[in-house]
């Protein structure tokens, strides 16, 4: 049984839609999706013409959170909880900006949702444009480069310490590079009552300026660089780390993507590359992610 | 039997008989006493197979219960002015996915400056949602319009949100004794809410597709269409409402004096005063009617076209201002009786944000106009005549 793709209308190589499949799947249909605004919302659920094999829900661009969470208390009134997981697929526009009060709300109120932010780090949909998930230095049509400015400027924000900061029981990023582990988590994710919060770090070909054969690759080495540490919390501990056997400098994932290719000759290029080197070596730190080379 | 209860209290009991699966809003004055009645009914387990939710805005509220209704479950929500606006995006978008949501609107003043006073700025915002209006006079009309939204909203003729409007403070504070329905009764006369689609693994349905250039116009005509079916559904319930309780509250207009030549024309509570000040007027000889609009969504058109085909004057209190025009009522009513009436159209915006409206302004506007001391035309009554600032 497929329960999402048939026919949709994502990219070749779109990341986000690997992602999706992945999330269906691991909970084998038994889910109720609940999809803001957004790339994934366009790919999959125009007219006559819906991706869905499961029910599903697009109600506005900043409401997921709330919708998912009317959906799981009308599931509890009703006697229902058994029919499936609540599930929101966002887009990273939707849930670390113009969504975030929302997904504040149904965090604070314990609703037993698994919310999963899709993120390609920047508003996709519309033609890349920055969002409080698009990383430093990358060229967005909102950010775009200059003679003066290198792209976005300020950093990627922290929503994994967002939604740990709301005691949700359980947390983890993922990739799309790691399929099996976005399952696993999925997986996993469903078993703790409350909310759930996984983010899934998905390469968009058109936005990143990648070749659409190279999704893997690029989604596998922003984990390789230690830009995207996948991590695992369980109430509020870190319970899981990717670790990396020699972790590769940022270059090799910048060079690869047109949104980063001007980091290379802008005057500002060589600060903002340090800066995101500064990001993956403290990472690397924090989470542990070295496998240290015996002595 | 007959209680003494205050105007919340008399929406949330109703509510309670209800019996809805999932009631979700936001605290704002005066809506607050509303949900806070229903959440101590909730504390002591008086409702049952229902779940009561404080969201962290109107916004998140009204999107709770857009995806709650989308899954079968009844819902309600209260809310007023700033609220009901923070609202209206969620609105719009229940509207279109056909969710028969029904909430009440304390109708209160829209900021700035800010006001926690009545009038009716807030709910006029929401006209072209596509929700059904009902504007009541009293707290009994309050008490009684829960149960027929409800079974007027999910009708599958219909199916749309109903926004019941009630006077802020006026109603909602105001002690009057109810006769409280009886849960029986309720029972009886609404049956259980058996959606005609909604979100199960079971079948799965997609909800709220987009809709290219090729397929949208077909959706907002259908809107159009339930809208114009809502008319003949609410007509009948009201009317089966009437034969049930002894309490008819009249159709989507409700007239006193019918074979008047002039009419006073209102929504909300101000109708009681309006009602007192043409009783007196009529002992007086002055040849006055009084329509009360009820329904302000859809329009009640062909019922005052009739109405007012042979009148001569027609006097419209408004309690907001379209500013850069005039008072809405008035605008839905001239645009309603052209080529139907060539009664004169009187407008008086009263009583914005909370400002008394003393009997003696309306006895003054309708004498004036009956005695031709006034122009057809709109005007401010009841304001203190002051300098501006700018310019």
């Amino acid at each position: 049984m497929r329960y999402f793709g048939k026919g949709h209308g994502g990219c070749p190589g779109c990341g986000l839609a690997i992602a999706v499949k992945n999330v269906v799947e691991a909970l084998e249909g038994k889910c109720f999706v609940v999809n803001p605004t957004g790339c994934l919302e366009i790919i999959s659920s125009q007219y006559g013409r819906s991706a869905w094999n499961v029910p599903y829900i697009h109600s506005l661009f900043e409401n997921a959170a709330a919708v998912a969470a009317g959906i799981e208390a009308a599931l509890r009134a009703l006697g229902r909880k058994d029919e499936g997981h609540v599930v929101v697929l966002a887009g990273d526009g939707a849930t670390a900006d113009i969504g975030v009060g929302c997904i504040s709300g149904a965090f604070d109120r314990k609703h037993d949702i698994l919310y999963v932010c899709l993120d390609n780090e920047a508003y996709q949909n519309t033609g890349n444009q920055q969002s409080g998930l698009t990383p430093p230095g990358s060229n967005t049509t909102t950010t775009p480069v200059g003679k003066v400015m290198p792209g976005k400027v300020g950093e990627k924000k922290d929503m994994i310490a967002f939604a740990l900061a709301h005691r949700v029981p359980y947390v983890a990023t993922a990739s799309v590079g790691y399929p099996a582990d976005i399952r696993r988590k999925v997986k996993k994710a469903v078993t703790f009552e409350g909310p759930k919060y996984i983010q899934i770090h998905c390469p968009c070909v058109t936005g990143w300026g990648i070749d659409s054969s190279d999704t893997i690759k690029v989604a596998r080495l922003a984990v390789e660089t230690g830009l995207y540490p996948l991590v695992e919390y369980e109430y509020g501990k870190l319970t899981t780390v990717r670790k990396i056997r020699d972790r590769k400098p940022v270059e090799e994932y910048l060079k690869v993507q047109r949104r980063f290719r001007h980091l290379f000759t802008h005057p500002k290029g060589k600060e903002i590359i340090e800066m995101l080197q500064k990001i993956a070596d403290e990472n690397a730190e924090r989470f542990g992610l070295d496998i240290k080379k015996k002595a | 039997m007959k209680k003494v209860v205050r105007g919340f209290y008399a929406v949330a009991y109703s509510v309670k008989l209800c019996k809805p699966n999932v009631i979700c809003a936001y605290p704002i004055t005066p809506q607050t006493e509303i949900v806070e009645n229903l959440a101590a009914m909730y504390a002591n387990g008086e409702l049952e197979n229902c779940v009561y939710i404080t969201a962290e805005s109107e916004f998140g509220a009204a999107s709770i219960l857009v995806g709650a209704s989308a899954a079968g479950a009844r819902t309600f929500t209260a809310t007023c002015s700033q609220g009901l606006i923070l609202m209206s995006e969620v609105l719009f978008n229940a509207a279109g996915m056909r969710l028969p949501i029904v909430l009440v609107n304390t109708n209160r003043a829209m900021s700035a400056p800010l006001s926690i006073w009545n009038d009716h700025q807030d709910s006029m915002a929401m006209r072209d949602a596509g929700i059904i209006q009902l504007y009541v006079e009293n707290n009994q009309e309050a008490h009684d319009a829960i149960p027929q939204a409800y079974k007027i909203a999910e009708d599958k003729r219909v199916l749309l949100p109903f926004m019941i409007c009630m006077d802020g403070y006026k109603l909602t504070h105001a002690y009057e004794p109810i006769e409280l329905l009886e849960q029986d009764f309720v029972d009886s006369f609404l049956p259980p809410y058996e959606p005609v689609a909604y979100l199960t693994t079971k079948k799965p349905l997609t909800f709220g597709a987009y809709a290219p250039p090729h397929v949208y116009m077909e959706f907002r005509v259908a809107m159009q269409r339930a809208m114009d079916r809502a008319r003949d559904v609410m007509e009948k319930v009201f009317k089966e409402w009437a034969e049930a309780t002894g309490r008819d509250w009249g159709g989507h207009i409700a007239v006193d004096y019918p074979d008047s030549k002039v009419y006073a024309i209102a929504m909300g509570s101000v109708v009681g005063l309006i009602r007192k000040v043409v009783e007196d007027l009529r002992k007086d000889g002055v040849n006055v009617g009084l329509i009360k609009i009820r329904t302000f969504r859809p329009f009640p058109v062909d019922e005052l076209r009739e109405q007012l085909k042979d009148a001569e004057k027609v006097i419209v209190f408004d309690r907001a201002v379209s500013f850069g025009y005039e008072g809405p009522v008035s605008i839905e009513l001239k645009s309603a009786l052209y080529n139907y009436s060539s009664a004169e159209i009187y407008s008086f915006i009263v009583g914005l944000g909370g400002r008394d409206i003393p009997r003696t302004l309306i006895e003054d506007c309708i004498r004036n106009v009956v005695e031709g001391k006034e122009k057809p035309g709109y005007s401010f009554k009841g304001y203190k005549e002051f300098e501006e600032v700018f310019p």
